[in-house]
């Protein structure tokens, strides 16, 4: 068995916080992960993405090939947008549905939305206002994460809350009962 | 009972080289290289056993501190982006020349593609030019691994180990088997002067000495752990791939393919000749420049079918993928969904707030009433000033160039000439630039835009911070033509004003704009908040 998830994001939206909280369930699930994230430059508002592959056989490539990906997972949509070369025949889109504009020629967003709502198999979810009802306003992609627990056959919620847990512990108790409390409001947006 | 942890690749060998005994870690920040010198700066072990870890001003000072430790007989780590290995090359192949006494081992983290470089120089080179043994990493693990081994090489062929890596295994996270640390050397200087002192008389013997030992080079790569050969059962097409593209070509490529993986140089010839035996045609897929496809055309000659980055059937720039291996064995699906329509580019920025920013504003200003102006850019966050909607700045070649690129100008007749340059980028490579301009009166103007740390990498302490103003005078800067600002909006009018003035200066004018970096400002408020709300639970 083998989950391979491409996260995107703008620099700043806080993908690597859920790819901590993946690896770190991954690894205590005895699973094999490859991560490969982006750096540097690229984290200045920029865009930015990283390939998550978890199996339970050893890994080869640090990298997702075209057409393979089993997930987009996405903090925006245009950003969930960008990586649809890399989903797979079966593959499902989990994203934001609010644009995060910093850039002039931003597409309209209706058209944005339209296509993304003629793929497949999506879920596109308000994260930062379910997170902002939830008053856990810095917890938005905890909600995304919940939302992909979904589609994650390859660890259960409670493996992902042990690891929110694990991961955010050293914060104190307010910022992982808001985590948690976001992770479930994701994991129950979808039916 | 071995410990898995879940490591990056610059963290792997981080660990690897703590355990493996170093006494200090010696580095200029550089993407993708950083995070190996971050480790260590954080590691319990590294701290408790007093590891010299502090952040040097260039790539060449800490190429030169770390030949100090091994010439003490202590083991040294040296850390760098690709193009530092530019910066400390002098240091660099000149230790293959005196050789070392503690192990030795140079880190060059090369950046195919350039995801955040201004080049994708391939670091194997430097390894051959200067005759010393290379290590590449495959993966995490090996990253790992490699240290001991590494550290162990250097010391019994007397000869720093350039340690090459590229972007995708740097920055990539996987589980590590670690084991246990072992002690730092003992002090024991090297008394051997005649290796240490490069005059004339006593180089030719040692470059002599290095010619001789290549042999020892070559079985060492020969008998390599790291270097394996497998034959398939139906030997047609041999594969050799280099660290990283083995595991694109495992991933890919039939379950039974005659692989030669390569990690250790130099090139293992007869291994390579094996393969060639055995197969009828060699594919050779590589990371980077086609380093090794080169060579083993010369080895096997022109009748035998050698293909890779040079003959088209890889792509000759940009770091390799799975799908560009695929394509290579002619299988791989390809896309399934195709490229997006509402789709735009989005370039990384200058943070809100930015300092940089209104150093750029108020520059913007006073040249909208200089058509001739030519603004000579640097390495670092502010690059991004080229780009909309400040479009500021008309050169970034490498780190330091600003300065010296508008002194160029300046006395070929560009009129104004101004140099933009951070803080860390001054230190590294800007002085002696500065002195240059100063020396020979050179009509520029030149803003050093001081955020209080290395930003572009992440915030690392920048080694010039409150200095800056002491350092200009003491080159030369007059007084007078000397400036420290706040870059806020608020003093917009006041900055364009000395700008306005010094570019009617025909000398050497500096300005100084100082503001902390609004990303190191946010952490060490957040670190406040999260100490304080620990406080309040306990």
């Amino acid at each position: 068995m083998k989950t391979d998830i491409k996260l995107s994001g703008v620099g700043g939206q806080g993908i690597l916080s859920i790819a901590t909280v993946i690896g770190q369930a991954a690894t205590s699930a005895g699973l094999h992960l490859k991560q490969a994230e982006v750096h540097g430059m690229s984290q200045r508002g920029g865009d930015v993405q990283s390939d998550l592959r978890l199996s339970d056989q050893a890994i080869c490539s640090d990298q997702i090939a075209l057409g393979t990906a089993d997930l987009i997972v996405s903090m925006e949509p245009m950003e969930a947008l960008r990586y649809l070369p890399w989903l797979g025949p079966d593959g499902v889109v989990v994203t934001s549905s609010r644009p995060f504009v910093n850039i002039p020629d931003y597409p309209g967003e209706e058209a944005l939305l339209a296509e993304l709502d003629s793929l497949p198999r999506v879920a596109r979810l308000d994260i930062e206002q379910k997170a902002r009802d939830l008053g856990a306003p810095r917890s938005a992609n905890m909600v995304l994460l919940g939302m992909a627990a979904r589609h994650m056959t390859i660890l259960t919620p409670e493996q992902l809350r042990a690891a929110i847990r694990a991961v955010f512990s050293a914060k104190g108790r307010k910022v992982v009962e808001d985590n948690i409390k976001a992770f479930d409001a994701g994991y129950e947006s979808i039916q | 009972m071995e410990e898995k942890r879940l490591l990056l690749g610059d963290e792997a060998v981080a660990l690897g080289a703590i355990h493996a005994g170093i006494s200090g870690v010696y580095a200029y920040p550089g993407t993708p290289s950083t995070e190996v010198t971050e480790f260590i700066q954080n590691d319990p072990l590294a701290r408790e056993s007093g590891v010299r870890s502090r952040w040097c001003t260039n790539e060449k000072t800490a190429m030169e501190a770390a030949l100090g430790m091994s010439y003490a007989g202590k083991r040294a780590l040296v850390c760098m982006k690709h193009v530092g290995m530019n910066v400390c090359a002098d240091a660099f192949v000149n230790s293959a020349i005196t050789g070392v006494n503690g192990g030795l081992v140079v880190l060059a983290a090369d950046d195919p593609s350039m995801h955040s470089s201004q080049n994708e120089q391939d670091s194997r080179f430097y390894g051959r030019f200067a005759m010393v043994p290379i290590l590449e990493p495959a993966d995490q693990q090996e990253c790992y691994d490699m240290q001991a081994f590494a550290f162990m090489l250097s010391e019994a062929l007397r000869l720093p180990v350039l340690l090459r890596m590229v972007t995708r295994l740097a920055h990539s996270r996987a589980a590590v088997s670690v084991g246990s640390p072992q002690p730092q050397n003992i002090l024991h200087p090297d008394e051997d002067r005649g290796r240490w002192v490069l005059l004339p008389g006593n180089a030719r013997r040692r470059y002599a000495a290095l010619v001789e030992s290549q042999p020892k080079l070559e079985a060492a790569a020969e008998e390599s752990p790291y270097n394996t050969l497998s034959l398939g059962s139906k030997p047609q097409l041999g594969v050799i791939a280099a660290g990283i593209a083995a595991n694109y070509v495992r991933e890919v490529a039939p379950a039974d393919i005659s692989l030669l993986k390569v990690s250790q140089y130099p090139l293992p010839a007869a291994r390579v000749r094996s393969l060639a035996e055995a197969c009828n045609e060699i594919l050779v897929v590589e990371d980077g420049q086609p380093f090794i496809e080169e060579q083993v055309r010369g080895l096997l000659g022109a009748g035998y079918p050698v293909t890779g980055r040079l003959t088209g059937r890889l792509p000759r720039t940009g770091e390799l993928n799975p799908d560009h291996v695929a394509r290579a064995f002619g299988t791989g699906g390809g896309p399934v969904f195709q490229t997006a329509k509402n789709l735009a580019p989005r370039p990384p920025q200058l943070c809100q707030g930015c300092g940089h920013r209104d150093v750029y504003a108020a520059l913007n200003q006073v040249l909208a009433d200089y058509p001739s102006a030519r603004v000579f850019g640097d390495i670092g966050c502010y690059t991004l000033g080229a780009l909309p909607p400040f479009r500021a700045i008309h050169s970034c070649v490498d780190m330091g160039a600003s300065i010296t690129m508008a002194k160029g100008a300046a006395d070929a007749g560009v009129h104004p000439a101004v140099a933009v340059i951070g803080d860390s980028t001054f230190t590294h490579s800007g002085m002696t630039s500065l002195l240059d301009a100063v020396n020979d009166n050179a009509a520029v103007t030149v803003i050093i835009s001081d955020n209080l740390t290395t930003a572009m990498t992440g915030g690392q302490d920048s080694a010039g911070t409150h200095k800056y103003e002491a350092i200009c005078l003491a080159l030369g800067v007059e007084r007078e033509h000397l400036h420290v600002v706040v870059p806020l909006p608020a003093n917009m009018e006041k900055i364009a004003g000395i700008i306005r003035k010094e570019l009617e200066y025909k000398g050497v004018s500096v300005i100084i704009p100082q503001r902390e970096c609004m990303q190191t400002l946010a952490r060490k408020q957040r670190l406040r908040k999260a100490e304080g709300g620990r406080q309040h639970e306990d």
